[in-house]
């Protein structure tokens, strides 16, 4: 594969993915921002900025930490790696590209950052990395995540941001999405749109995999130094994609080094119950990007269901499906009860809870985990911490223990 | 000649404006769609913008975002609106544009039975249904021209205008790029913004307007945010035609059912085509 030093193309193509489906209105500002970042990340003074912002105000590095009971329970085969980013600040990897895209902005002379959110950990990321530089936050967040992950709105508004209820469409991720473009196309001038996954019009999927590839760059190092080699496996949940892409990126060129992204399987793979685009989409432009999508025979948008709102969308970052159309990753599916289940094995071998979105990597991970060869060396990304989830998981574990009587049922 | 280069030169050679009044293929139900077309006409319509509606308008303001919704609700698909065109078009002389999203365009004809994974999807089959139907040009807006290279072509062969749009933040640069690019006419974006009704049009479209007649003699047509008669009146003195259709969709609705949001409908066109004549 060449894709590593050319993709995406001048273009902003990867192969016959990406590029720039937009209202002209923000076309001047795509190209403003694909310059700017073009100047930015051969400037000494920028990456010097980011890098002390990154490792003093976030925690970079992340530890790479060998999870010796999960493998163990996972059969001993394998020997799994987790790579922290849920051990950041605010929980999760997106602070990665909220810290590089409002460092950006503000050297672009904007005063202003929007952005949609699912989960809501890129809507606290934004929010925060707003509040560190001054810069007033707008976030999109649909009406039903704003219900299930209420504790992330509280935290949005206590650091200053407005979040700003969607009600259109679906009431997710999709329609947040919709919402932050239309806001953008009237607010252009004065506001960058800090967008939370490697999805949307080129330059972002380029700019977000930029700012997360440093999750691979630091596990690249870190497993050379532990298991004296490459892995074998890397593993993680792809919604739009940004984690996933943040560590698969660093290994693209190493060819044994296998891939495998998880989606979110919902409560079935029917239209309109889960939200794997990868195993069941196909391609189609939604969100500025041409890449897979599921979408019904005329072409309208699906609606898509996750227990991880993190994941439940109908899109995918254009690289993924590059990745997928030559081979180099695999893409799969775990449903939501799987995720929950994996939420419970990582809780109580290793005393790590893990969201929701990272759990569904780990679910499968589970599953294979006792089929690798013996001595396979995994990472798994794990992009979040799961305080965010409590909430979900206390019903599903009310309901479960209800079943039994007892406990939560075994993994 | 080509229908809509034709109209706009009788227009400019009569010295009129374009009246573009915009419906929603669909809403309030596809049965309205036909007649809503031949009334459009008959109030004093020059081309009619037709939309075909998808779930994720993300140029629309909530206007024209709940007419999607409500179309798609009550079964518009992408053909059956052409369909309707169709049914109405021996009894059209005015030409028709369809306007919709990149999306549905190239899934057009897509068939479940085939589980195609292939990358694309052309946009010649949505463009040989139209031209069947009787469209004379396409608006995608989200397809800027560096996309739209396969539109070109493909309308260029099925004998329809790919009309592109321009905006204020469009730098001198992309609008000779955009005004060679677009067949039939430009469709200049009047605001910053999304499509919906505002209470004023921006001072600044003069500027903007007379930037692009330094790069193109063909005709400028502009929409977004055009409400009241007067402001239709006070835009057409600096272009070749207003594009309306957040106001007259809010007409339709203030209408009721569907045969008052026909009367609305031609009543609100009737108005805005004695403002343009005045």
């Amino acid at each position: 594969m060449t894709h590593h030093r050319l993709l995406p193309d001048r273009t902003g193509h990867f192969g016959p993915f990406g590029g720039t489906f937009v209202p002209e209105t923000v076309m001047a500002a795509l190209a403003d921002l694909e310059h700017a970042w073009a100047r930015a990340r051969r400037d000494p003074a920028f990456r010097h900025r980011l890098r002390s912002l990154l490792e003093e105000y976030a925690g970079r590095p992340t530890p790479l930490y060998f999870a010796r009971r999960l493998s163990a329970a996972l059969g001993g085969r394998a020997r799994i790696y987790l790579k922290r980013e849920d051990l950041l600040h605010t929980g999760a990897h997106k602070i990665n590209n909220a810290l590089g895209q409002a460092l950006l902005a503000v050297r672009m002379g904007k005063s202003r950052l929007i952005a949609e959110t699912g989960a809501g950990q890129h809507g606290v990321a934004t929010a925060t990395a707003a509040a560190l530089f001054g810069l007033a936050c707008e976030v999109f967040m649909g009406e039903e995540d704003m219900r299930r992950q209420e504790l992330n709105v509280v935290r949005m508004r206590l650091l200053g941001a407005r979040v700003t209820p969607v009600r259109s469409g679906t009431k997710t991720l999709k329609d947040a999405c919709n919402e932050a473009i239309r806001n953008w196309v009237t607010t252009v001038r004065t506001t960058h749109y800090c967008i939370g996954s490697v999805v949307g019009p080129h330059p972002y999927p380029q700019l977000v995999r930029d700012f997360q590839s440093v999750i691979g760059q630091e596990a690249r190092r870190q497993i050379r130094q532990a298991a004296g080699r490459l892995p074998d496996l890397l593993i993680a949940c792809v919604g739009g994609g940004s984690n996933a892409i943040g560590l698969f990126h660093a290994f693209a060129r190493d060819r044994r080094v296998r891939m495998i992204g998880v989606e979110a399987g919902g409560t079935g793979l029917r239209p309109g119950h889960h939200a794997a685009t990868l195993v069941k989409g196909r391609p189609g432009v939604l969100h500025g990007a041409k890449s897979l999508l599921l979408q019904d025979r005329f072409g309208q948008v699906l609606s898509t269901k996750s227990i991880a709102a993190g994941l439940d969308y109908p899109g995918v970052g254009p690289e993924h499906a590059y990745y997928q159309l030559r081979g180099r990753a695999e893409y799969v599916a775990v449903g939501d009860r799987q995720a929950l289940a994996a939420c419970e094995l990582l809780a109580r071998t290793e005393g790590i809870l893990p969201a929701l979105e990272p759990a569904h990597a780990l679910a499968y991970l589970a599953r294979i985990a006792p089929r690798l060869k013996r001595g396979s060396v995994v990472i798994l990304g794990l992009s979040g911490r799961g305080d965010k989830d409590v909430h979900t998981m206390a019903q599903h574990l009310t309901r479960a223990q209800g079943r039994d009587g007892t406990a939560a049922r075994r993994v | 000649m080509e229908p809509l280069r034709a109209a706009f030169e009788r227009l400019r050679r009569q010295r009129r404006k374009a009246l573009v009044p915009f419906i929603m293929g669909g809403d309030p139900d596809l049965r309205a769609t036909p007649a809503l077309l031949l009334a459009l006409q008959a109030a004093g319509a020059d081309v009619i913008e037709i939309g075909v509606p998808f779930s994720d308008p993300l140029a629309d303001g909530p206007v024209i975002q709940a007419a999607s919704a409500r179309a798609l609700a009550r079964g518009a698909t992408p053909a059956n609106v052409l369909r309707a065109i169709a049914s109405a078009a021996p009894r059209l002389r005015v030409p028709v544009v369809c306007l919709t999203y990149w999306n549905p365009v190239i899934q057009f004809g897509f068939n479940p039975g085939s589980r195609a994974r292939r990358a694309g999807g052309s946009p010649a089959r949505f463009l040989t249904a139209a031209k069947a139907s009787g469209v004379s040009g396409l608006i995608v807006p989200d397809l800027p021209v560096e996309e739209g290279d396969a539109l070109r072509r493909a309308a260029a062969r099925a004998g329809l205008a790919a009309v592109f749009l321009a905006a204020p933040t469009s730098p001198p640069q992309r609008l000779r790029r955009i005004a060679r690019a677009s067949e039939g006419f430009i469709y200049y974006v009047s605001v910053t913004g999304t499509t919906g009704m505002r209470a004023q049009v921006p001072p600044s479209l003069v500027q903007g307007i007379r930037q692009l007649r330094v790069v193109t003699t063909k005709p400028v047509c502009v929409g977004f945010g055009i409400s009241t008669p007067a402001q239709a009146a006070a835009v057409a003195r600096v272009t070749d035609g207003v594009i309306i259709g957040s106001a007259l969709i809010h007409a339709m609705q203030q209408g009721g059912g569907r045969a008052g949001a026909i009367r609305a409908a031609a009543r609100f066109v009737a108005r805005m085509r004695k403002a343009l004549d005045a």
